[in-house]
């Protein structure tokens, strides 16, 4: 077992619930409610007073959307290469080192296929604590990869974001992962195989404007930041107050941006009601594919 | 003219502008006194090629990001008057309103028929505040999506001409769905059945360069930059210094030859020495040339065989390790 399996088992074993102690609590980020981890757990991490929606795992995730003992994680063992000597303050090479040890992942996404209500579905989460999820040659390559297993597999895809954008330090190969994904994507709308789009707190930047807004339905957590521009490159760019609730999921919603705010309680079972209106009762391989 | 004032050169080009305006001096008074002085203009002009190329062939990558923002250096419209026989511009997404930071219309080259769309920036203040400093908001991408997609109609080659320092960060751009509109042009233009040839002209700035940038074939112009986000935000948020943008410049490999290396695009159309403002004129006839001869190229393709090639260009970008797992 190599040191990642190990990290990774230790998470793991950290986030199961008879490990939390009765007396962990937090106060809402939101509503400044006391909230003990156990009840939280229960909740889903969802705030029992204001709803508000505290970061989730992507394990957590896995368990709330993926049928037990379906889930297959797939293209595993790709990590991220130093491909420009990057070096700010840090060297990126160093970055890389320390997000692995702490999170034990080998980038910013995991992909893998499971069941959902025993809907056939390849699933890609991003990662925010491996570099706030950003989007590098990595995160690229193995959300294209699933994509392609969708088209290969004719099965529904899904995608959760959470990501503050293109990772700087590949610089221009991060912007050319929104092309190549968003390359994909043209091809299992042409052959009408649903994707559907989580956006969860936050998704920013060129995740953003690419396959995160490209979903045939495209679904947000509530109270999520999602937007293109972070808010702090726009106010000083008008130099002025930002609107109340701007770039909440709450404010897409109402300006057209994503079909639905949909509670952790309450996604899986919409993701399968929306998947089976896609999939259900038809043979997919003989419908006609609908351009435009 | 305004665009005459000192101010709008760079410093690292000056010594080679000075030389060049006492050339002109010593000619016009000779001129005017009837004196023979072609052998100091000769000597002055040697003088000043040999200067150029000194100057010119040590450029710092911040350098040449002084030179794709130069406010003399040619825009869209430049390139549309130099390269093409006819052009009429189309105006508007059809949606909101027409965004005067991206242009596009219908165009005649030679004998093909072509669909040009390029970000537009201004020369002046009074034109950059119309051109939004060439940052477009959803609205001109929609526009430019709008007339690829009657390209695809009429079975016309879209050629697109980036120039931006990026999508516009504002309320009304975010409240309109800036990144739906980004994300849905890198959809789509990966699926046009037409050949679509890119030329990043000046700043190749983040996805809203990119929004016109899934192309066949993409080029770029010696002094271009292109990346991910401009020096100065990468320095603001890496550096959290917003004065190291040339360090961030360095790192980034913003410049032609590292996108080429990249292989990220796929050649680098020379400029003249001292930088395409110096000669608008030369350097549009060069893109000209490469535009016709790349159409060329991809004319005998099919739609399928273009989508094909297209989409496994854009799969084979990025750089990553393979390591044994598990
Ligand atoms: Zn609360």
């Amino acid at each position: 077992m190599s040191w990642l399996d190990q990290a990774a088992k230790g998470i793991k074993a950290l986030t199961r619930k008879k490990d939390i102690p009765d007396n962990l609590w937090r106060k809402c980020p939101s509503c400044s409610e006391i909230l003990y981890h156990r009840e939280l757990e229960r909740n889903l991490w969802v705030c029992g007073a204001c709803g508000h929606h505290l970061p989730f795992t992507t394990e957590q995730y896995l368990e709330l959307l993926i049928d037990a003992g379906t889930w297959q994680e797939t293209h595993r063992g790709i990590v991220s290469k130093d491909s420009l000597g990057f070096k700010d303050s840090k060297s990126y090479k160093d970055r890389i080192k320390a997000s692995r040890k702490k999170t034990g992942k080998d980038d910013a996404v995991l992909t893998g296929k499971g069941e959902l209500e025993q809907i056939p579905v390849v699933v890609s989460m991003l990662d925010f604590t491996f570099m706030g999820g950003s989007m590098g040659s990595v995160v690229g390559e193995k959300i294209a990869r699933a994509l392609l297993d969708s088209l290969r597999d004719r099965s529904a895809n899904i995608i959760l974001s959470r990501s503050g954008g293109a990772r700087m330090q590949e610089s221009l190969l991060s912007l050319m992962q929104m092309a190549k994904t968003s390359a994909v994507l043209a091809r299992l709308r042409n052959e009408a195989i649903p994707y559907i789009s989580i956006l969860t707190h936050p998704t920013t930047g060129g995740v953003t404007a690419s396959f995160a807004m490209l979903g045939d339905v495209i679904i947000a957590e509530p109270g999520a930041l999602i937007g293109f521009a972070g808010p702090r490159v726009i106010k000083q760019t008008i130099n002025s107050d930002l609107p109340d609730g701007f770039q909440s999921s709450e404010f897409l919603l109402e300006h057209g941006m994503v079909d639905q705010i949909v509670t952790r309680k309450e996604l899986k079972q919409t993701l399968a009601r929306m998947l089976r209106w896609c999939v259900a009762g038809r043979d997919v391989s003989v419908r006609q594919p609908i351009r435009g | 003219m305004e665009w005459k004032k000192k101010t709008l050169w760079l410093e690292f080009e000056l010594p080679l502008v000075e030389l060049e305006e006492r050339i002109q001096t010593v000619q016009d008074s000779a001129d005017v006194r009837g004196l023979d002085v072609s052998s100091e203009v000769q000597r002055l002009r040697e003088k000043a090629e040999r200067l150029g190329r000194e100057i010119f062939a040590k450029l710092e990558p911040w350098q040449r990001v002084q030179l794709a923002r130069h406010p003399r250096r040619p825009t869209t419209n430049d390139f549309i008057q130099h390269i093409f026989s006819e052009f009429d511009e189309l105006h508007g997404d059809r949606m909101f309103r027409d965004d005067a930071a991206i242009v596009g219309g219908l165009a005649v080259l030679e004998d093909r028929n072509l669909m040009i769309i390029g970000h537009q920036k201004g020369r002046d203040t009074k034109s950059n505040i119309k051109r939004n400093f060439g940052m477009a908001h959803p609205e001109g991408y929609r526009k430019a999506l709008r007339l690829m997609h009657m390209a695809a109609r009429f079975g016309r080659p879209v050629v697109t001409f980036i120039d931006t320092p990026g999508a516009f960060p504002g309320v009304g751009a975010e409240e309109r769905g800036q990144a739906e509109a980004i994300a849905r042009n890198l959809r789509e233009m990966a699926d046009l059945p037409v050949p679509i040839v890119v030329v990043i002209t000046g700043e190749g700035g983040s996805g809203g360069a990119l929004a016109l940038g899934v192309g066949d074939r993409v080029y770029m112009l010696e002094n271009a930059i292109y990346s991910v986000i401009s020096p100065e935000g990468c320095a603001a948020i890496l550096w959290r210094d917003n004065t190291k943008a040339a360090d961030a410049a360095k790192a980034m490999k913003l410049t032609a030859a590292d996108a080429l290396n990249l292989g990220v695009v796929d050649g680098i159309i020379d400029e003249p020495i001292g930088g395409a403002h110096r000669d608008h004129k030369t350097v549009a006839l060069r893109v000209k040339a490469q535009i016709q001869d790349t159409l060329a190229e991809l004319e005998g393709l099919s739609a399928d065989q273009l989508r094909d090639q297209r989409l496994e260009k854009f799969l084979a970008m990025g750089i990553y390790d393979q390591v044994p797992s598990g």
